[in-house]
């Protein structure tokens, strides 16, 4: 007898949540009140009790230890308690992956998925570190002013688009995507501030090739969702939204230090996007609507790219804004804003709106959208990227 | 001579695992030494304990010429960190080592902040000494070569 080893159709996403989000800094709880406050808001559109969750699975490392919630939450069991390795949003489908697994093998039957900051307690993402001395890997880039996450990433950008004679019109049609769509989220921190060709011409630069508005946000706030067995899926208030397929990983010598990646112009999904498409047994060309994680919009041409939407020599014509708003262009991209103009909740809020899209319930929404992408972490490695899928799909 | 970037960054200081001494001991002395695989002969960086071909234990360091070419480049704009507040636009480079393996190594390019950046570009190693420093470190930078 063979073991068919695949999430595919195995689990099901019940409920969601994110509590208000908020500029870097300016949260006016702690970050493990907002944890508490997602998780709680994330069963309760589940329409079940928080003493039912016997599962936790985040990334980034992120400091609400499960544990610590489930006793706070007053929870039944603790069965499960999953953290994926890797900075930056690079786990944020690898989370519902290994949230998904523990289901699917039976270790745990009602499993969030969180991801929780708050920036003014703890620190800021883009900023270099305040210290008199480096050693160890930072000692070979900080002292020659390399030391953010847009300087990080910049130089994969700039000798992919060397590579692919790709123009910098590319990233801003990612960019103009996540501000046009929203216009449409009240959610969304850029809400009633739209973003033109002009303006982003306009703007500073960051480090080249990225402007201002190629950068991801930083925000506070916190966002989960929850996870049970498929089998359950038509128990709830939501229409059935089942994961596909969820991967993660990144390809030989992607981790090698002091940019000595082996295969360096990628966003990390060279050998992941194969296996996606794998196990959720879909092509490209059968992806309704897609979130792909910009923490810079470069990565994000990338990370479409090695997802088989378009070739290399095809960005420059793909990546136009009317191909990406929802609901009539080819394929509708980041739909609630993303990161750039929703919130930066590492990615979480990306693979909700994922969800949304399946239950008919973005504020972009696209018409009979079965087949949802969500993309994480282009850049750094592990990557990860998971797909959900409605009824028709099963 | 003044050096390329505003002082006030952090200091490089060899890792505590000794991981990348010789490398630092190296600069200090206009050497560029970078990890070579004593089994296989295969050069590597980031520095590591074994060898990511052969996997073997027996890495050393072997000096190596800091001549190279401009695999990818940045021209920074947004300073994010105090000292480089007024330090207006600088230029990183990742230098590809033909001569050791085709590793690469991060430095900036000396000159013109604003001057064109060219991918292939060929460069040489300048050594920049922070004497002053306690304990005193060399950055290796990078200029254009004819």
């Amino acid at each position: 007898m063979s073991i068919e080893r695949t999430l595919r159709g195995k689990v099901a996403v019940v409920g969601v949540a994110e509590t208000e989000y908020y500029k870097w800094g300016q949260s006016p709880e702690p970050e493990f009140k907002l944890a508490l406050r997602a998780v709680l808001a994330a069963c309760a559109d589940a329409g079940i009790s928080p003493a039912q969750v016997d599962g936790f699975s985040s990334y980034s490392n992120d400091r609400s230890e499960a544990s610590h919630l489930a006793a706070a939450l007053g929870t039944d069991e603790l069965r499960v308690a999953v953290m994926q390795w890797g900075g930056g949003g690079g786990g944020a489908a690898a989370a519902v992956a290994n949230a998904a697994a523990a289901i699917a093998t039976g270790q745990a039957e009602c499993v969030v998925v969180l991801r929780a900051l708050a920036q003014g307690q703890f620190g800021r993402f883009g900023q270099g570190p305040r210290v008199a001395t480096v050693s160890g890997n930072g000692a070979h880039s900080v002292p020659y002013g390399l030391m953010s996450a847009a300087q990080m990433f910049a130089m994969r950008v700039t000798r992919f688009m060397h590579d692919h004679d790709v123009h910098q019109n590319a990233l801003r049609a990612v960019a103009l995507a996540s501000y046009r769509h929203a216009q449409n989220n009240p959610r969304a921190l850029m809400y009633g501030r739209p973003l033109d060709e002009a303006d982003y011409d306009a703007s500073r630069w960051i480090v080249e090739p990225f402007h201002l508005f190629d950068c991801c946000q930083e925000n506070d706030g916190a966002a989960a969702m929850v996870l049970v067995p498929a089998d359950r899926a038509k128990d709830f208030p939501h229409r059935p939204c089942y994961l596909m397929g969820a991967v993660s990983g990144s390809h030989r010598g992607a981790g090698a230090s002091v940019h000595n990646d082996p295969t360096y112009a990628t966003a990390s999904f060279t050998t992941v996007a194969p296996r996606l498409y794998e196990m959720a047994g879909v092509r490209p060309a059968d992806v309704d609507v897609l979130q792909s994680y910009e923490n810079f919009t470069g990565g994000v041409v990338m990370a479409m790219v090695e997802h088989g939407f378009c070739a290399p020599e095809e960005v420059n014509q793909f990546f136009r804004l009317e191909n990406f708003v929802a609901p009539g262009g080819r394929l509708p991209l980041n739909t609630s804003g993303g990161n750039l103009a929703e919130a930066y909740m590492h990615g979480l809020g990306l693979t909700i709106e994922a969800v949304r899209q399946v239950w008919g319930e973005s504020t972009n929404q696209v018409p009979d959208a079965d087949v949802s992408m969500m993309i994480a972490g282009p850049m750094v490695t592990p990557v990860s990227s998971c797909i959900f899928g409605s009824q028709a799909t099963q | 001579m003044s050096n390329y970037l505003h002082s006030g960054l952090p200091s490089p200081v060899a890792a505590g695992d000794g991981l990348d001494r010789q490398f630092w001991d190296g600069l200090r002395e206009e050497q560029l030494r970078l990890q070579r695989c004593r089994s296989c002969r295969g050069w590597q960086w980031g520095p590591e304990f074994c060898c990511h071909h052969c996997r073997s234990f027996e890495v050393g360091y072997e000096a190596t010429a800091a001549e190279g070419t401009i695999y990818s480049h940045q021209r920074v704009w947004h300073p994010v960190h105090p000292a480089l507040a007024d330090q207006g636009p600088y230029v990183i480079v990742l230098v590809e080592l033909p001569m050791a393996g085709n590793v690469r190594i991060v430095g900036n390019l000396l000159g013109d902040p604003r001057q064109p950046l060219q991918i292939g570009a060929p460069v040489t190693g300048v050594f920049e000494h922070h004497n002053d420093h306690e304990p005193a470190f060399t950055l290796l930078h990078w200029k254009g070569r004819d």
